[in-house]
């Protein structure tokens, strides 16, 4: 099963939606309520970074027997340095964004932690996929 | 600490969930208004206390399992997160502390950080 998602940028009162609606659907499958609150945290920091800094984009997110694998698409600015940005606290939010509630620098670190496997690709002004997997435990469909 | 001992010490008026209130405990509470701060740091249910007054303080409390939401400064929330507070079953508060005084008062009244 495949779901997509449009991510509008800046559009704050839209951003967190495709995680709130994802964390609806696994918890009509039935899936461990543990593993749902990592996949909807990793997603939430996603859609909101397509939001503020990738000038909105996509979501894909692909349930399986082998798991839950979410992709994150923009054609926004890129991130010149991936390794600089993973850094907890490290953050290029303006002022604005900071009074809207995001800026902490801990996103992607956010992801990090949650998502099984993390998968970061972008090109200066062409844009960025971020791609993470979440296993299912054994036995799950 | 039942919520509704949580308002009286902030001097909080209860916005939504005053059925909830009382039956609703509280032991630790964390003050940011950094949403993935909130994210990072909380582990247990805690309270959130928050100048922020947007859509994604509810989000992130949704995603954390946090009940119940005090805005610190006197802010208020909107109609959109009023209903979104009743739909998930969240207690909102507000209280004129600062952020600074309301989290004093609370620890104060035993409530703990949570890390
Ligand atoms: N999709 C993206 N496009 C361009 N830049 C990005 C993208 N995602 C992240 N970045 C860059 O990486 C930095 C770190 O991201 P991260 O999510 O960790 O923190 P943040 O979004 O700045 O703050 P927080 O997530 O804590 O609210 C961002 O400040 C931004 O510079
Ligand atoms: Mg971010």
């Amino acid at each position: 099963m495949i779901i997509e998602y449009i991510i509008p940028r800046l559009d704050f009162s839209a951003a967190g939606k495709a995680s709130t609606d994802m964390k609806h659907r696994l918890t009509q499958l039935g899936l461990p309520p543990a593993l749902i609150k990592r996949v909807a945290i990793a997603m939430y920091e996603a859609e909101m970074n397509i939001a503020i800094h990738g000038d909105g984009g996509r979501a894909e997110i692909e349930i399986s027997k082998d798991g839950i694998t979410t992709c994150f698409i923009d054609h926004g600015p890129g991130i010149p340095d991936i390794e600089l940005a993973m850094q907890e606290g490290y953050s290029t939010a303006s002022e604005e964004i900071r009074d809207m509630g995001f800026g902490a620098g801990m996103g992607l670190p956010n992801m990090k932690k949650n998502a099984d496997e993390l998968i970061i690709q972008s090109e200066l002004n062409k844009g960025t996929t971020v791609q993470m997997h979440f296993r299912l435990p054994a036995g799950e469909p | 600490m039942r919520a509704t001992e949580i308002a009286q010490i902030i001097n909080a008026e209860i916005i939504v969930g005053k059925e909830i209130a009382y039956d609703l405990d509280v032991e630790t509470a964390c003050g940011s208004d950094l949403m993935s701060d909130v994210i990072a740091f909380v582990k247990e249910r805690v309270a959130l206390l928050s100048g922020l007054t947007n859509p994604q303080v509810l989000r992130t409390a949704d995603l954390m399992d946090i009940r119940l939401i005090i805005f610190v400064r006197g802010k208020k929330p909107s109609e959109e997160m009023i209903q979104m507070a009743r739909e998930q079953g969240i207690v909102l508060m507000r209280t004129h502390d600062t952020m600074f005084v309301a989290c004093g008062k609370l620890y104060q009244a035993g409530i703990k950080g949570d890390s």
